[in-house]
């Protein structure tokens, strides 16, 4: 089956994010994801509901999620690319963040 | 987005209004079924109550005294008359002010002074008599879109607000602040966890320094309250459909604002003094967030909403967006825009444009979905005791 266009289900909001957003459920599967000058292949290994978001590249624990270009959070536990990104596997840092916040 | 050129009515000193209200407003609560008994006569009158106006002190006067006499002030009221009682603490002359412009009638009327309800009645008949008079007078003229000043809401809000709507109406954000309009960003409890976005775009350190002690302050007073802001949310609602944290979710909310620097941090109500993109402190609360910033000038509101929500404002048109198509579909005359299609593939700059040519037309006279509906939501908020 050939690779599915990754714009038709998800939205990447800042060039600099390392996660996708789902705009409607993605099956698991292949997925071409355009990027300004490049193509790559994104595998996704488990069904993602809309609303979730799934990573594009493997992610370390202790890595910075970034969405919107900036961190939403950090990895807590090794992430896989075309893994569903949520609370199972990330936390936010607010809390300790800007020193009062 | 080419055409920067609107209508409205011409005020003075460069201020224009895209609306030609007549409007009877109480200064205190005390005379808000006159203004009624009043107003309701006439079906182009616009009439504001209010629960406040006496008994108040120090800054939570001033706010009050200050957001009532911002409606008074607005771009988009042609006439204006204030109704006091007389021993109140923030009179109708105090609302009314020395102000008066070439452009707009503003009137008072104190019940003790004038006393037997009849003359009240028959008095305030003249006055909206003379008002109305004025107001149609008053021609559209043509000016600059980039004499506007836009205000942004996010309301009822869901998982999709923070990639459809906010980031569309960013676009619009962008766009306007190059016409050289202002834009307010505001709900300042609802930007915990995004001041590292924030900090990158405040080249000002003082306004960065004011903007970020307000975030702790709101903080600071959850705690007092019993609650932690940063633990509320993302809500147990937002986590099911998605949301992972407070910054995902602030981020979701200030990129409403787009990517322009912010250039002034202004209270509620307050009228910013600098053109682009501008922070106005209000809190979360719709009804109080939007009067914050109509109060402060804000000629008309671009609003996403996930779950839909039928709020306007008196005197400021308020555009409504859904971020996905059932609530568009659900609550069809409440919405003006249905930006939930960039979910089924539209290009988000097609929805910005859209969203840019309601703003033009709703300039030009065309009613919103709000306006419509009569839907007319005045709260002010009120930052201290009632004695």
């Amino acid at each position: 089956m050939p690779a599915g266009d990754l714009a038709h289900y998800a939205i990447v909001l800042d060039a600099k994010d390392n996660v996708a957003t789902a705009l409607a459920d993605v099956p698991p599967g292949r997925y071409v994801l355009r990027e300004a000058g490049r193509s790559r292949e994104i595998s996704i290994s488990e069904p993602i509901t809309a609303g979730f978001k799934l990573a594009l590249t493997d992610l370390a624990q202790g890595e910075q999620i970034t969405k919107y270009g900036y961190a939403i959070g950090v990895a807590t536990a090794p992430i896989e690319q075309g893994q569903c990104v949520h609370v199972h596997n990330m936390t936010g840092t607010a809390r300790t963040g800007r020193g009062t916040v | 987005m080419t055409d920067s050129v609107v209508t409205g009515y011409d005020r003075g000193a460069d201020v224009f209004g895209i609306r030609n209200h007549i409007v009877v407003m109480s200064s205190v609560s005390c005379a808000n079924s006159i203004v009624e008994q009043i107003g309701r006569q006439y079906p182009d009158v616009v009439m504001i109550t209010h629960q406040h106006g006496c008994t108040q002190m120090g800054d939570d006067r001033e706010q009050v005294r200050r957001t009532l006499s911002g409606i008074c002030h607005h771009p988009n009221v042609a006439g204006v008359l204030v109704v006091g009682l007389g021993c109140e603490t923030i009179s109708a002359y105090d609302v009314a002010g020395a102000r008066q412009t070439e452009g707009r009638l503003v009137k008072t009327l104190v019940l003790q002074e004038v006393g037997d309800r009849g003359r009240i009645l028959n008095t305030g008949r003249d006055i909206v008599a003379e008002l109305r008079a004025f107001a149609s007078t008053l021609k559209r003229v043509a000016f600059d879109a980039g004499h506007l000043t836009v205000g942004l809401e996010c309301g009822g809000s869901d998982p999709f607000s923070g990639i459809t709507a906010n980031p569309a109406v960013g676009l619009v954000s962008d766009r306007l602040v190059e016409l050289g309009a202002t834009v307010m960003l505001a709900e300042t409890p609802e930007m915990i966890g995004a001041e590292p976005a924030l900090k990158d775009r405040i080249p000002d350190e003082a306004v960065r320094r004011r903007l970020f002690a307000r975030i702790d302050e709101y903080i600071e007073a959850a705690r007092r309250a019993g609650g932690d802001l940063r633990g509320a949310n993302p809500t147990p609602g937002n986590i099911r459909a998605g949301l992972s944290t407070i910054e995902e979710k602030s981020l979701g909310c200030i990129i409403k604002g787009g990517h322009s620097d912010i250039v002034e941090f202004v209270e509620y109500a307050h009228r910013p003094t600098r053109r682009g993109l501008v922070v106005v402190d209000t809190p979360g609360n719709d009804a109080e967030s939007v009067t914050g910033m109509v109060a402060g000038g804000a000629h008309l509101v671009l609003f996403t909403t996930g779950v839909g929500t039928p709020l306007g404002s008196p005197v400021a048109p308020v555009v409504k967006i859904s971020t996905n198509t059932r609530t568009y579909e659900h609550m069809r005359d409440f919405i003006d825009i249905d930006a939930g299609t960039i979910i089924t593939g539209r290009p988000m700059a097609a929805v910005a444009q859209e969203i840019f040519d309601v703003v033009v037309r709703t300039c030009h006279g065309t009613s919103t979905a709000a306006e419509a509906n009569g839907c007319r939501e005045f709260a002010i908020n009120r930052i201290g005791t009632t004695f």
